[in-house]
């Protein structure tokens, strides 16, 4: 595994927070760097060759898009595991789905843009063999959205 | 909420795709949409005023930077309380997302963290941290055992 220097750890801090919206904006992280553009994106490519990268690009706000949220937790038989995660995954709204510990064992976050479009997913879902039960948690407020892990 | 055109949905699916680590991104993606580079940072920037755009920036694979202990903790909190346990959650710093939901009549559990540690003892010790910020004792700390997906949304493509 690639070993995170004291420049990547700082590149990948400034990353995680606010890519500049201007014309050279990797430039302008580079200066925040005291370093050039060209050692950042070439130190870019390479964390992100390496997988240190899940997503690089912008994060919407999707209720201020018209889309709703809902957590779905699933109690699969054993068994089917893997078949229902493998359904879940080819919705694009199913952004989110994980194995969990406990009773419910597979939990799905779903957006959509519409009512009937949720209903008509999660009937499909529930219907798919294995599937012994399914709790709909509608996302009320949202405290918190902040996936930045401060690297020291 | 107001509707958004057709131009803005285009430049909406041009920035949700991965970010070209180039010299001009903007101008590669303002090419895609078939607008001029100044047009669709305007546009961006206006996104960000109206806080469609959350971030634009990158997320890390937490695993591969030593994050291995992730928990989904379902709270039981009374629903006056809601609102002060929620905030006071958010502002732990191993807490990456907190949303209260709507719970259901099998599932008592009104407010939801996502929690990232090192090691389960640190989830632990985290998880009982917030337990005696706020006085809630009721929980469920539900591990994650595999990632089947996770990805960001694609919009409007339905």
């Amino acid at each position: 595994m690639t070993r995170l220097s004291t420049f990547d750890k700082a590149l990948l801090n400034l990353l995680q927070g606010d890519i500049p919206i201007c014309s050279h904006p990797f430039a302008e992280m580079a200066r925040r760097l005291g370093t050039d553009e060209a050692t950042v994106l070439a130190r870019l490519r390479e964390l992100k060759a390496a997988g240190f990268l899940r997503r690089i690009g912008t994060f919407f706000d999707s209720n201020r898009l018209g889309y709703h949220g809902t957590l779905i937790a699933l109690k699969v038989e054993p068994s089917e595991l893997c078949a229902v995660a493998e359904a879940v995954n080819k919705y694009p709204g199913a952004t989110h789905n994980y194995e969990r510990e406990g009773v419910y064992n597979l939990w799905f976050t779903l957006l959509t843009p519409s009512p009937e479009y949720e209903k008509n997913i999660l009937a499909e879902i529930r219907s798919l063999r294995g599937v012994e039960d399914m709790i709909k948690l509608k996302a009320n407020k949202k405290y918190k959205i902040n996936v930045q892990f401060k690297l020291q | 909420m107001e509707i958004l055109s057709e131009r803005d949905k285009e430049i909406i699916k041009a920035l949700q795709e991965d970010f070209p680590l180039c010299e001009e991104p903007y101008k590669i993606l303002a090419a895609r949409v078939g607008i001029s580079e100044e047009e669709f940072l305007q546009r961006v920037r206006k996104f960000v005023e109206e806080k469609k755009i959350r971030k634009m920036g990158a997320v890390l694979r937490h695993r591969e930077v030593g994050f291995n202990a992730n928990a989904l903790c379902a709270w039981q909190v009374a629903p006056d309380k809601l609102d002060q346990t929620a905030q006071i959650m958010s502002n732990h710093a191993a807490v990456s997302h907190c949303y209260d939901r709507t719970p259901v009549p099998n599932w008592n559990y009104n407010l939801y963290t996502m929690i990232h540690a090192k090691t389960r003892d640190e989830c632990e010790k985290f998880i009982g941290e917030l337990s005696s910020l706020t006085g809630v004792t009721n929980y469920k700390i539900l591990y994650t055992k595999k990632e089947w997906k996770k990805t960001g949304m694609k919009y409007f493509c339905e």
